[in-house]
């Protein structure tokens, strides 16, 4: 059986939990661990990728380009991936990064929006990045649709598309029909990925069943340390894809002791599924929302939760983490307004 | 109308015709002269003749052999305007650039309508930057901006494939404009597609950094009330979704107080939907440049007649 290449993302969607204060020092000690467990692709970035850095999601305490510099050096056997979101990063940063050794980026746009990603595919070929189509919000989409959309990206260059559960919403059976959707209108030189957030307590299970669909690249982050409630950890997922005859090439008992003694000491909180997470999995809302959604909860005395549900009924995608805010003073305003009422009422 | 000056709209696609019905509407000191496309039987040739509007299929060769043209309204592409902005200039003609070329300096009718009557060729930025900047420069003209940054949400319905196929020169472009016309000493700009079904109305949020951590709040939300009202006056769809926000965040700058305005765009529905009010803003902002710029040629040709 087929076994999938690792993408290792901890120093890349592992940068919402940080805050986006990782060091050089942290990132070297975490891609030296990686790539001694032998894990082939290792992502770092802002985590709202290149040019991330800024009011919206967050400011980095660290220029992107050091900490590329400070995993490429710690890292010589594994590709260094970066991601770049069109809207967000540019061209500009894109050959920043190749000049600092990326030798990979991930191209993200919502799983309507390929189209606005064809000037940066053409640009990564150009520098001779290995190009990667990243679908985000993928449960949004149904399967035939994200396969359109992955046509495109195959068609701008790309050598993977990914399906990418942004929210951690998608359940098994899900995950499968998209994966074998876009198996099948890509090209045999086109491999299929999944990315999963642990949202709904999935990610392993979800990881598994698109391997099992089809998937040949796949995504985790050590301890789990990603957006929301966090990804496939990478340990675990090295461990049960060996354990189901799919075994990655890494060393498991390295990525063990890479999560415990390298990753769990950094980290500010463990992400889990608790009731802010499970709200965004179960409402559907990008990971990235959780910590801008507690903040703003806590400043207008509001339950994150209330906030999440709206942005998902109205439908917010990848990278608006300024509707958080939006619905936040609404809502505040709306109870404020209640409150009036009440006082009125008993006045009366 | 001998004293209206005659203008002409280059390119026949949807901008051209919403701009058509706005000059149609709102003609002000201007005479619509021309319609001019290079698709003989386009959709917007045939619906500017329904209205009385003379047009021709020869672009920019039309426009050209018209000596009474004296305002050219640009809504074609980046590509195709740097070569119409060389032959307008040698023929005397004003160009309002609604593409992202950049040949001539920004405009931003609420911010600095006449500062640039003499060069010849304006430029209006992007949706963005014409939704964003009067936001920074209010801030700006109270306190100095360390640093702006901007997010517009527009309607995937509402992106053409311009925007999609070159969406780096939406951000390059405006991130500059905030610099240069809206006064921030640095600034990015943030552009996001949503296609929600029904469309979105344009969004926007404009955060701005105070160098000053302890500015003056009521004069920087004072100043934003009177600027809304300023834009609402050529664009009305265009409005404050609440207060300003003035949120305490870590910057790079240290801890500072971060003004955040929440703005939204509704199209006047003159022939682009009303959701977007990306599009709308740019014609609405071309309109009043080029009421100006009429009104400055008209003053021009008295004093000459005088």
């Amino acid at each position: 059986m087929n076994a999938p290449r690792l993408t290792d993302t901890t120093l890349r969607d592992g940068s919402h939990p940080m805050r986006h204060q990782f060091t050089p020092e942290q990132v070297a000690r975490v891609a030296g661990a990686l790539n001694a467990a032998g894990v082939p692709v290792i992502e770092v970035a802002h985590g709202d990728g290149l040019a991330g850095s800024s009011l919206q999601y967050g400011f980095s305490a660290h220029d992107e380009l050091e900490l590329i510099s400070a995993a490429r050096d710690a890292a010589p056997d594994a590709d260094l991936a970066v991601l770049l979101i069109p809207g967000i990063g540019t061209e500009r940063e894109l050959r920043a990064a190749a000049e600092r050794g990326a030798d990979v980026v991930r191209i993200a746009t919502h799983s309507t929006e390929a189209d606005i990603s064809q000037q940066h595919f053409a640009i990564a070929r150009e520098l001779g990045l290995e190009p990667i189509g990243f679908l985000m919000m993928a449960h949004m989409q149904e399967p035939e649709a994200l396969a359109g959309q992955a046509a495109l990206m195959a068609g701008y260059g790309a050598a993977c598309v990914y399906v990418v559960d942004s929210a951690g919403a998608l359940l098994p059976a899900g995950v499968q029909a998209r994966v074998r959707a876009l198996r099948g209108a890509l090209g045999a030189g086109v491999d299929v990925g999944f990315h999963g957030h642990d949202n709904m307590g999935l990610a392993i299970g979800n990881t598994l069943a698109a391997v099992e669909a089809g998937a040949a690249r796949v995504d985790g982050c050590l301890r789990g340390l990603g957006a929301g409630a966090g990804n496939a950890p990478t340990e675990v997922l090295a461990a049960v894809l060996e354990r189901a005859g799919r075994a990655a090439g890494v060393d498991v008992f390295a990525l063990m002791d890479a999560a415990e003694h390298v990753v769990a000491p950094m980290m500010a909180f463990q992400p889990m599924a608790d009731r802010a997470s499970l709200t965004i999995g179960y409402a559907g809302v990008y990971s990235t929302f959780l910590l801008h959604a507690n903040r703003l909860a806590e400043r207008f005395g509001l339950d994150a939760r209330d906030i999440l549900v709206e942005l998902g009924r109205r439908k917010a995608v990848a990278g608006q983490e300024d509707w958080v805010l939006d619905v936040a003073v609404e809502l505040a305003g709306q109870a404020a307004g209640a409150a009036s009422d009440d006082t009125t009422g008993v006045g009366v | 109308m001998p004293d209206r000056i005659g203008v002409a709209i280059l390119g026949s696609g949807n901008i051209g015709a919403d701009l058509m019905y706005k000059l149609l509407a709102q003609p002000g000191r201007m005479r619509l002269a021309l319609l001019a496309g290079i698709e003989e039987r386009s959709e917007g040739l045939a619906r500017a003749r329904a209205e009385g509007v003379a047009t021709s299929h020869h672009g920019i060769d039309a426009i050209l052999a018209d000596p009474a043209i004296r305002i050219v309204f640009d809504a074609t592409s980046a590509h195709a305007h740097r070569r119409h902005a060389e032959l307008l200039r040698d023929s005397g003609r004003v160009a309002v650039d609604l593409t992202p070329a950049a040949v001539g300096p920004y405009v931003v009718p609420s911010v600095n309508l006449g500062a640039h009557r003499d060069a010849g060729n304006v430029n209006l930025i992007t949706c963005g930057g014409q939704a964003t900047i009067p936001m920074v420069h209010a801030v700006a003209r109270v306190t100095p901006v360390r640093y702006a940054e901007t997010v517009s949400t527009i309607a995937s319905a509402s992106a053409g494939p311009g925007t999609r196929q070159n969406i780096d020169e939406f951000t390059v472009t405006t991130a500059r404009a905030l610099e240069v016309v809206g006064d921030a000493r640095q600034a990015k700009a943030i552009i996001v597609l949503n296609p929600a079904q029904p469309p979105i109305l344009m969004r926007n949020t404009i955060y701005a950094v105070p160098s000053d951590p302890g500015f003056d709040r009521d004069a920087v939300a004072a100043s934003i009330a009177a600027m809304a009202a300023d834009v609402a006056a050529y664009v009305p769809g265009y409005r404050c979704r609440s207060d300003v926000v003035f949120d305490e965040r870590e910057t790079p700058w240290g801890a500072r107080t971060v003004v955040a305005v929440l703005v939204e765009v509704a199209g006047a529905g003159d022939f682009l939907p009303v959701y977007a009010g990306n599009l709308d803003i740019m014609t609405a902002a071309a309109r009043r440049v080029g009421d100006d710029l009429a009104a400055a040629l008209a003053a021009t040709g008295l004093e000459a007649v005088a």
